[in-house]
């Protein structure tokens, strides 16, 4: 053995680097105190007079109150909305609702800083991801369904697509001002008009957005944004003015969705949640594998639902892939989402730190064996460090349910076709990665593996061109390219 | 003397066989006793098919398409049988045509439904439909043969596999076509056809956790009571579905999606 590879296995992990702090400053964003909804292109006052603290997970600050909208809430958002459709929206030149959508797009280019210093304050994820993955990424989605909107009978030649009506529209904490382009910007371009519901933890950005709105000089009402709790969405969903839900969030409650439009002439699409395999044959170029094992968990907190969260490692290579993967989990800076150097930041709630804690207990409590680089958490705030459990059964609950945070299950095969089982031994089907030099094992892999998306020899890239969606309980429907707008749209065939 | 005719009986077809219903029950129609199947046959038929997934779907689509051909060919040769359980030339002549446009489906759908997509890095990318696996079909009551085709086939061209539950009041010319598809090289299970009551049936279908996919063409669902226990896996849904078209057979496909880097 060599000097560096006996050094590689025997020296302890690593610490980062020491780096000055450069921390993001927060005086692009000027926050209200108080938000209402934004009902018809104006602010209003909840009817339900509900209104509760937005946290900055991590400071525990409060930053602002936010409305809760409540079931009269919801009603006027989707009058609202249903007025902007009658009164024009449907009608106006689909080549003039284009340029609505392409002048969304620039406004977010040039207000970019902005709204990525405040996706981080609100949501606890690093400046860097929300500067260069979610903001770039909601510009281009506007952008690229802008285009969209006067090519309709291109995209769907025969069919005679046409608007559904009102969507409502129901959207996750973890990508908050993303989530919202992916849903807003194929339903505009469709030309149907939206309420939409952002989560409760994050409503500061889409709350932004309705400024935007009102800058592009969008016909009011036809967005409008409800804020609030589960109790809001559930009135969306129920809501009888509804033509369309489009929901992402967890597979729990999208089944509850799925329940609730059972029996009425609603569209539905879901995108739910996932417990993705991250396949690592010995064949595959290792240090890069370990870029997209990091990339493929850690990546905002582990709060993505495509997160590679189950690693599959050929058994070959097992003890070299473990003991690269210590060394880069070792240089991970965990901190100050607005850090410009950190790589993880922070848990986004109270609430969801706590499950996960609870689910890594579960994974000590029944053998699996734990590891977390030495690093050093902020006092306040919520925070877990990344870690990884090897020694996993399939069994264990590490493996089976999505955690949803900095947490890695590692499994090993020996044989493609045991990947491939195991891999597919899960009721989730969302996303999967593959790692090999050898071309012709990547599309049987990619034929064989049971999910909408496959990442080969790449991790948790999205694209606005690129379809994105699950197969079995990750959801139905498909948010993304040319396949993104048919669930905005119905055919007269 | 004139001959005594061999009369047929009427049984499920489950995994390539014919058996009756393992509850011993039939129900008469028009003067045979047709197989009543139970919740139990309905289990073993998602069974069958599942066991059966992996073959069709894992044949090429120009192979299915020719095996999907087959039928017709023998529909055709069995027109007169058909015609005499429906009692409609026009109809058993739409259905076997039917059959024929579906077929030709088979290595189509890819090109039609599929897309490259033009992302803005250094990535191949591009979509494909599959097979969401084992769909459920509550065929339509009327008409007996051109219904239970334009939901049947647009399901299984794609590569699922299929259990249907068969119309319930005119159910013969649906076990005359499981013979057909018996002996056109469609492997067994691929299509499992049961006789009986929706209302025993439908449900237990609809909440089979094995069932990816439920055409309630045939259902009566007023209330949403199916779709409701559809949710349990998420279950895709079809509620109607006429004519014909590649579209009914893309809400049984699912959409993949593959990146893989540029470089050298």
């Amino acid at each position: 053995m060599t000097e560096i590879e006996k050094r590689q296995d025997r020296s302890p992990v690593p610490s980062a680097f020491d780096y000055a702090p450069a921390p993001e400053s927060r005086d692009i964003v000027a926050l209200e105190d108080r938000y209402g909804l934004f009902i018809g292109g104006e602010w209003v006052e909840p009817k339900s007079g509900e209104y509760q603290p937005t946290i900055s997970p991590a400071t525990e600050e409060t930053l602002a109150e936010v409305a809760y909208g409540g079931s009269e809430d919801v009603g006027l958002a989707v009058e609202s909305a249903r007025e902007a459709f009658d009164n024009g929206w449907s009608d106006i030149a689909p080549s003039e609702r284009a340029k609505y959508l392409y002048r969304i797009a620039r406004i977010l280019q040039e207000r970019s800083r902005e709204f990525a210093v405040l996706e981080s304050l609100d949501g606890g994820k690093p400046i860097r991801e929300s500067r260069d993955v979610d903001l770039p990424l909601s510009a281009a989605h506007f952008f690229y369904y802008a285009g969209w909107a006067d090519k309709l009978e291109y995209a769907f030649p025969n069919r005679k697509p046409q608007p559904l009506g009102v969507a409502g529209q129901i959207i996750p904490w973890n990508f908050p001002l993303l989530m919202l382009s992916w849903k807003i910007a194929p339903a505009l371009a469709a030309g149907n008009t939206v309420v939409l519901k952002p989560a409760e933890s994050t409503p500061l950005s889409a709350l932004l957005f309705c400024d935007v709105v009102h800058q592009a000089e969008l016909p009011p009402g036809v967005v409008n944004i409800v804020t609030g709790d589960g109790r809001a969405g559930a009135e969306l969903v129920q809501h009888a003015g509804v033509d369309k839900v489009a929901f992402t969030g967890s597979t729990e409650v999208g089944k509850e969705i799925q329940r609730t439009v059972a029996g009425t002439d609603k569209k539905l699409t879901l995108e739910l949640g996932g417990k993705a395999a991250n396949i690592i044959f010995d064949d595959a170029p290792l240090d890069q594998a370990v870029e997209g094992i990091i990339n493929g968990i850690y990546f905002n907190q582990g709060h993505v639902c495509c997160a590679g969260s189950r690693l599959f490692v050929q058994e070959s290579v097992y003890d070299e892939v473990i003991a690269k993967l210590k060394r880069r989990m070792g240089t991970l800076r965990v901190g100050d989402p607005l850090d410009k150097n950190t790589d993880v930041g922070a848990i986004n709630s109270r609430e969801q730190l706590e499950r996960i804690q609870e689910l890594v207990a579960s994974g000590a409590e029944e053998g699996a064996e734990i590891y977390q680089p030495p690093c050093r958490l902020p006092e306040k705030g919520w925070w877990f460090p990344p870690t990884v459990f090897t020694n996993v059964a399939q069994s264990y609950r590490i493996a089976q349910e999505e955690i949803f945070g900095p947490v890695l299950s590692v499994l090993t095969f020996r044989t493609p076709d045991e990947a491939v089982e195991k891999a597919n031994n899960t009721p989730y089907g969302l996303s999967a990665g593959v790692w090999t030099e050898k071309g012709s094992r990547i599309l049987s892999l990619a034929q064989r593996l049971r999910a909408g998306v496959i990442w080969a020899n790449t991790y948790n890239r999205f694209d606005p061109a690129s379809p994105f969606g699950g197969y079995k309980e990750s959801g139905f429907g498909r948010e993304g390219g040319l396949h993104g707008l048919a669930p905005y749209l119905e055919f007269d065939e | 003397m004139t001959r005594l005719p061999v009369k047929k009986t009427y049984k499920l077809y489950v995994g390539g066989a014919f058996p009756r219903s393992e509850s011993g029950r039939t129900y008469e129609v028009d003067g045979a006793n047709v197989a009543l199947a139970s919740r139990k046959d309905l289990r073993d038929a998602v069974r069958a098919a599942r066991g059966a997934s992996s073959t069709w779907a894992g044949m090429t689509a120009y192979n299915r398409g020719q095996v999907l051909y087959r039928v017709a060919e023998m529909m055709e040769g069995r027109k007169a049988e058909f015609a005499e359980l429906t009692g409609d030339e026009a109809e058993v002549d739409e259905a076997v045509d039917r059959w024929v446009w579906y077929a030709g489906w088979a290595d189509k759908l890819a090109q039609v439904l599929g897309s490259s997509n033009p992302v803005a890095g250094p990535y191949f990318n591009f979509t494909v439909p599959e097979p969401t696996g084992v769909v459920g079909i509550v065929a339509p009551e009327e008409p007996p043969l051109l219904g239970l085709v334009s939901r049947l086939a647009p399901a299984v061209v794609g590569g699922n596999v299929a259990v249907v539950i068969a119309s319930e009041h005119r159910p013969l010319a649906a076990v005359t076509l499981a013979e057909v598809l018996a002996t056109s090289d469609v492997p067994g299970g691929v299509v499992n056809l049961l006789t009986g009551r929706k209302r025993e049936l439908a449900s237990v279908l609809a909440g089979h956790m094995d069932v990816n996919a439920l055409d309630l063409a045939g259902a009566e669902d007023e209330d949403g009571e199916l779709e409701r226990l559809a949710a349990d896996n998420v279950k895709r849904i079809v509620r109607n579905g006429d004519g014909q078209s590649p579209w009914h057979a893309a809400a049984f496909l699912e959409l993949k999606t593959v990146w893989h880097p540029i470089g050298v």
